[in-house]
């Protein structure tokens, strides 16, 4: 019988502050990406936003998980501007929704929470798999944090093969061509660049993934 | 502090100030038209709320000036809600443009198709709601050179966009009810189309690069106002065969009846010189003659940019006597003036 690990306020705080360490490492390469296909400001605006909700958490008085996540997509709604505020603002608003008050999380509450944020993104931007945007890269993640849940993996491994499977999808979306965004305006030459989004959506869940395992289990 | 690299040379102090400190000189220098919120990151018309006047307001990224701040003043728009270069505008600020300016008959947005515009406009209209205001909003997508199909965006917003703000304006100013003032912008929208070519790329002040590359003999076409790249790159042939292009894309979409009078609006993006502005629009006159319109009114200049972007727009609208009427009216802002 594999233990339950058990998350709560302190695995959301470390999972922004990753997050917010990532784009900031990555901005030069995100602002590249997007210039291809974009405007070249998608990491700008993430650092932008990740600040903010690292800055909102520090003068958050021990609110739970779930408030911690409605506090951050309403933080990067009211910061990041473009596409990605509204998206990842209502994908983290979503997903704190489902854990409610409580104080603490376990393994499946996990994958209701980034299932819902996927539900959100998916309906808010009218995007499917393969239009070349972060869905093509949360959409594997959640599918496959969920399917390892299910088969009792412990969550470290689960959580490890959902990054990699963002990470996959990520990659995947350098052959597409863009429906969905300002990059879809390119038509064909969208064909052979790396979504800017999906690339910061694997970011994301790798930090998710470096939150959880690094807490002491 | 640093404010030039290989390639940019700008006036800068802090180059994540910029649209911060821009909007304060603004409000400096046109105190009689608006003034400058500060902390919702607005610009308000100096008179707003009007009781009874319906209010119109828009936004989106900054990089456009003077779209849209420069638009804000009488027979125009109430409020203009400026995001960061290139990116749209958070909804708190479109929530905060919408409570200054509604004098209770209503309040218009005008918003361009973008997906970030088109989601942060959303969800703040959401929010004007639920505070009691009812938000009419029209979406702007006249430009040709996106095809409007399951597998895009949709078409981009761009010159129908300041068509559309003083038309709308001129009626909410005479005392047009709400509905009549959408019915207006959509109007506008429906009859107007545009295209875009560049000639050179842009550098957003915090990158400090140019956003692509063109080569020297390259033209690009059917851009954007974002500096992004356009659908397709050609040999840069003489003006005269550019406007050609530009003609046959709008006109060919917009199908204007045989003998109608329209307004031609040739649109500088910010790096090209009114030289070169009048010399194209010699040109559109010329074609749109031979295409078989007539342009009565015409705009020309630099109103929707894409910070020094050297390039041009056409937007091209085809007019009625309503229309006309609303685009003679009076107006009195930073950036268009007659009248008044």
């Amino acid at each position: 019988m594999i233990s339950e690990k058990v998350m709560d306020a302190a695995t959301i705080t470390s999972w922004m502050r990753e997050i917010e360490a990532s784009v900031r490492a990555e901005r030069d390469h995100l602002v590249q990406l997007d210039a291809a296909i974009g405007d070249g400001d998608h990491g700008t605006n993430m650092t932008r936003g990740f600040e903010a909700v690292v800055q909102a958490f520090a003068e958050d008085g021990g609110s739970p998980p779930g408030k911690l996540l409605i506090l951050a997509g309403r933080t990067l709604v009211s910061t990041v501007g473009g596409a990605s505020g509204p998206l990842w603002g209502s994908a983290l608003r979503a997903g704190g929704r489902t854990l409610g008050d409580e104080p603490t999380f376990e393994a499946q509450q996990l994958v209701d929470v980034l299932a819902a944020a996927l539900a959100s993104v998916k309906d808010l931007g009218t995007a499917s798999l393969g239009d070349k945007t972060m869905v093509d890269a949360l959409e594997p993640a959640v599918d496959t944090l969920r399917q390892r849940v299910a088969q009792g993996v412990p969550l470290d491994r689960a959580i490890d093969e959902a990054a990699a499977a963002a990470e996959a999808g990520m990659r995947a979306t350098i052959p597409l061509q863009a429906r969905k965004g300002r990059a879809s305006y390119l038509g064909e030459r969208s064909v052979g660049h790396q979504d800017p989004g999906a690339t910061s959506t694997a970011l994301m869940v790798r930090a998710l993934q470096r939150a959880v395992t690094n807490k002491g289990s | 502090m640093a404010v030039g690299t290989n390639q940019m040379r700008k006036f800068l102090n802090d180059p994540a100030q910029v649209v911060k400190e821009s909007l304060a000189g603004m409000a400096a220098a046109h105190p009689d038209l608006l003034r400058y919120d500060k902390g919702a990151q607005i610009l308000v018309r100096k008179d707003a709320p009007k009781k009874g006047k319906v209010g119109i307001i828009s936004g989106g990224g900054s990089g456009h000036e003077p779209m849209h701040g420069g638009f804000v003043g009488l027979g125009m728009l109430d409020a203009a809600c400026p995001g960061e270069v290139f990116t749209s505008p958070v909804p708190a600020q479109m929530l905060a443009a919408t409570k200054a300016v509604d004098g209770g008959a209503g309040v218009v947005h005008i918003v361009k198709n973008y997906t970030g515009d088109v989601l942060n406009f959303k969800m703040a209209a959401e929010e004007a709601a639920d505070e009691g205001i009812k938000v009419h909003a029209v979406v702007i997508d006249d430009d040709v050179a996106v095809q409007d199909s399951l597998y895009t965006a949709g078409r981009r917003g761009v010159g129908a966009t300041v068509l559309a703000e003083k038309i709308s304006g001129a009626a909410a100013e005479a005392g047009a009810n709400v509905d009549k003032v959408t019915d207006l912008v959509k109007k506008v929208n429906s009859q107007a189309r545009s295209f875009g070519v560049a000639l050179s790329s842009c550098i957003p002040p915090a990158s400090g690069k140019f956003i692509f590359d063109l080569p020297e003999g390259q033209i690009e076409l059917g851009i954007g106002i974002h500096g992004e790249p356009g659908r397709r790159r050609a040999p840069l042939g003489a003006a005269s065969e550019v406007v050609d292009v530009m003609v046959e894309a709008v006109i060919s979409d917009l199908k204007p009846k045989r003998g109608s009078k329209v307004l031609a609006f040739v649109n500088g993006m910010g790096g090209t010189p009114l030289i070169e502005l009048y010399l194209l629009y010699g040109e559109v006159d010329k074609k749109l003659r031979a295409a078989g319109v007539e342009p009565v009114r015409n705009l020309v200049g630099s109103y929707i940019t894409s910070l020094e972007m050297a390039g041009a727009s056409l937007t091209v609208l085809e007019l009625d006597e309503e229309l006309t009427k609303l685009w003679d009216a009076p107006v009195h802002t930073p950036a268009l003036r007659w009248g008044a």
